[in-house]
């Protein structure tokens, strides 16, 4: 755990030292609040839903381009200088080096979305707010972020060229988002497969205030099995 | 120091490593005694760093097993990885770290606690003159003390076993043998394998050298047996004390001389009229002063006599020859 936490730390401080990580928080404000600003001040009413469910413009869609952006490096750039070398012969074991890596990227998102509390929280002053699907919101942005990133971790170990880790993570992510739409033009059986399959079908059921344990599994089991095949491909070397 | 005998602190048994279809090192077998310092050589793509990878469990051997420490490195990588340090070749690292920063994240992970972590870092940064950078980033940083940066990472935890690959490689001469001199001290405590392709820096700090060759081991012996001793040679040049002298036969005379293993004649000396031999001496004996007999009884005159250890570098090149540009 200690390996796990000194690794999440470098990463994070990595993360601030470079332009990535204000260009991740200012992004993230200026959707959510123009978002909300269309919503609350154009429909002229205090509702943050908008701010959850998946849209265009909406954060969750910023996400499938931020969370590959944000991943990209975290293997591919250590396959490319040689530190992996390093890294790994270090007394820690593959699984603490690709936790601590993804746990800095899940750090970084998680700020840049509790920043966007500041919307709600203003909202409230001006009209009634109800906060328990705010809550629930925000605990399905983060557990669609977490697992954006699992994937943008993974494949940021397939290769040691980070434009192509992007690449292929955000077509991942993409596909796995916009398939909720797709399923509408499908048989009705295939179209649901490919619904419980999507990322965004997840977010929009808790975008709507209800936490299912149903949407939290999902969630989890793509974390775990993203992360599970990181750990199999750093072990590999590809050498 | 009472060395216990036979304790191998490094083992290779069989190496081997396949890169898809190139195999890269073949059944390399060695071992490394405790305190001893040993200088992996070979020539470029023979298989040092292939190896060195596999003894600190970065790559998994395809066939054999490293051990170190009595740790069998794919059963408990982690387990021998604390009793190594190790410096990879051309020294990666983490360019947009500071010094100390990346000092004390090695250290953290080395499992170093924090009041220890203090001291060590002030030794290990003296002793490879880091004081001066501690706050710079390392990107800045030049080559050689890159190096130094990434040997005082090999330090930090005060490791029993230090696998350095290429440790002075682009290092000015002067850094060289402030290195040398580091690596000799480290020494006398520690068990070092070190891969180097500057022969004299073998010569100057180490006891015992591997040489490897196309993924296999071609020499494996103490320094001083590869360079001179057995087999030593010795140049003669010989002039005729009245008349001319005949080759074939000053050659059969110092050929019969006892201790003499060969006797090649050499190119035409300087002085006219004399001849030029390489004598090779058999076993660790010295028969000059039978040759300077043979001279005296065989009635000519020995103009010089002098005795070359093999260089390294003969052996080296010897060992290693058919390294043309068409292997590469
Ligand atoms: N990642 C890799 N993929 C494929 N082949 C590789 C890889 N790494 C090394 N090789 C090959 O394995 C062989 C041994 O390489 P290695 O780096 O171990 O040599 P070396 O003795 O360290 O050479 P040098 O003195 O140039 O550092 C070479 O033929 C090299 O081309
Ligand atoms: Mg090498």
């Amino acid at each position: 755990m200690r390996n796990v936490l000194a690794i999440m730390k470098r990463e994070l401080r990595a993360y601030f030292d470079a332009p990535v990580a204000y260009i991740v928080l200012v992004a993230f404000l200026v959707v959510a609040g123009w978002m909300l600003f269309s919503q609350v001040f154009l429909i002229d009413r205090a509702d943050v839903r908008g701010l959850f469910a998946p849209s265009p413009f909406s954060p969750s869609l910023l996400l499938v381009i931020l969370a590959p952006a944000v991943t990209m490096r975290l293997v591919a750039e250590e396959r490319k200088t040689g530190t992996i070398e390093l890294l790994t012969t270090l007394p820690v074991t593959d699984t603490q080096v690709i936790l601590g890596k993804y746990l800095a990227a899940l750090g970084l998102l998680t700020i840049a979305l509790l920043a966007t509390l500041a919307y709600p929280i203003t909202i409230s002053f001006l009209g009634p707010l109800d906060w328990g699907p705010v809550l629930a919101g925000y605990v399905g942005l983060i557990l669609f972020a977490a697992a954006l990133l699992a994937i943008g971790v993974f494949c940021s170990t397939l290769t040691d060229n980070q434009i192509v880790a992007f690449i292929v993570a955000f077509i991942l992510c993409a596909a796995l988002y916009f398939v909720f739409w797709l399923q509408i033009l499908l048989p009705q059986s295939l179209g649901a497969i490919l619904e419980y399959a999507s990322v965004s079908f997840h977010l929009d059921n808790m975008a709507r205030g209800v936490i299912d344990t149903r949407d939290i599994v999902y969630y989890l089991s793509l974390v775990i099995a993203a992360l599970f095949l990181s750990v199999q491909s750093l072990s590999r070397r590809h050498a | 120091m009472a060395d216990v005998a036979g304790e191998s602190i490094i083992e290779a048994r069989g190496l081997r490593k396949e890169y898809g279809a190139t195999v890269a090192v073949d059944d390399v077998s060695f071992r490394v005694a405790r305190g001893e310092v040993v200088g992996f050589l070979g020539p470029n793509g023979a298989g040092k760093s292939t190896t060195m990878k596999m003894l600190t469990g970065y790559l998994r051997p395809t066939r054999g097993a490293a051990v170190v420490g009595g740790i069998p490195v794919a059963e408990d990588p982690l387990g021998a990885q604390r009793k190594i340090g190790y410096l990879p070749e051309s020294a990666p690292l983490y360019d947009e770290m500071m010094v100390i920063d990346f000092l004390h994240f090695v250290g953290e992970l080395r499992g170093v606690d924090a009041a220890t972590r203090q001291t060590r870092l002030r030794t290990v940064c003296q002793r490879c003159g880091l004081a001066d950078v501690l706050g710079k980033d390392i990107g800045q940083l030049s080559k050689g003390y890159r190096q130094r940066v990434g040997l005082a990472q090999a330090l930090l935890h005060d490791p029993d076993v230090l696998i350095l690959d290429e440790p002075t490689s682009g290092l000015d001469p002067n850094q060289i043998v402030e290195i040398r001199q580091l690596i000799r001290e480290l020494g006398k405590d520690k068990t070092i394998l070190l891969s180097t392709h500057i022969l004299p820096e073998v010569q100057a700090s180490c006891t015992r050298v591997i040489i490897i060759h196309r993924g296999s081991v071609v020499a494996d012996d103490s320094t001083a047996a590869l360079t001179g001793g057995a087999g030593a040679l010795i140049q003669l040049v010989v002039a005729s004390a009245n008349g001319a002298l005949d080759p074939t036969q000053v050659r059969a005379r110092l050929a019969a001389v006892p201790g003499v293993r060969s006797v090649e004649p050499q190119p035409q000396p300087s002085e006219a009229g004399a001849l030029a031999f390489l004598v090779r001496a058999d076993g660790a004996g010295d028969p000059r002063a039978d040759l300077f007999r043979a001279a005296v009884a065989g009635g000519f005159v020995l103009l010089e006599l002098h005795r070359e250890k093999a260089s390294l570098e003969q052996t080296f090149r010897s060992l290693t020859k058919g390294e043309g540009l068409a292997d590469a």
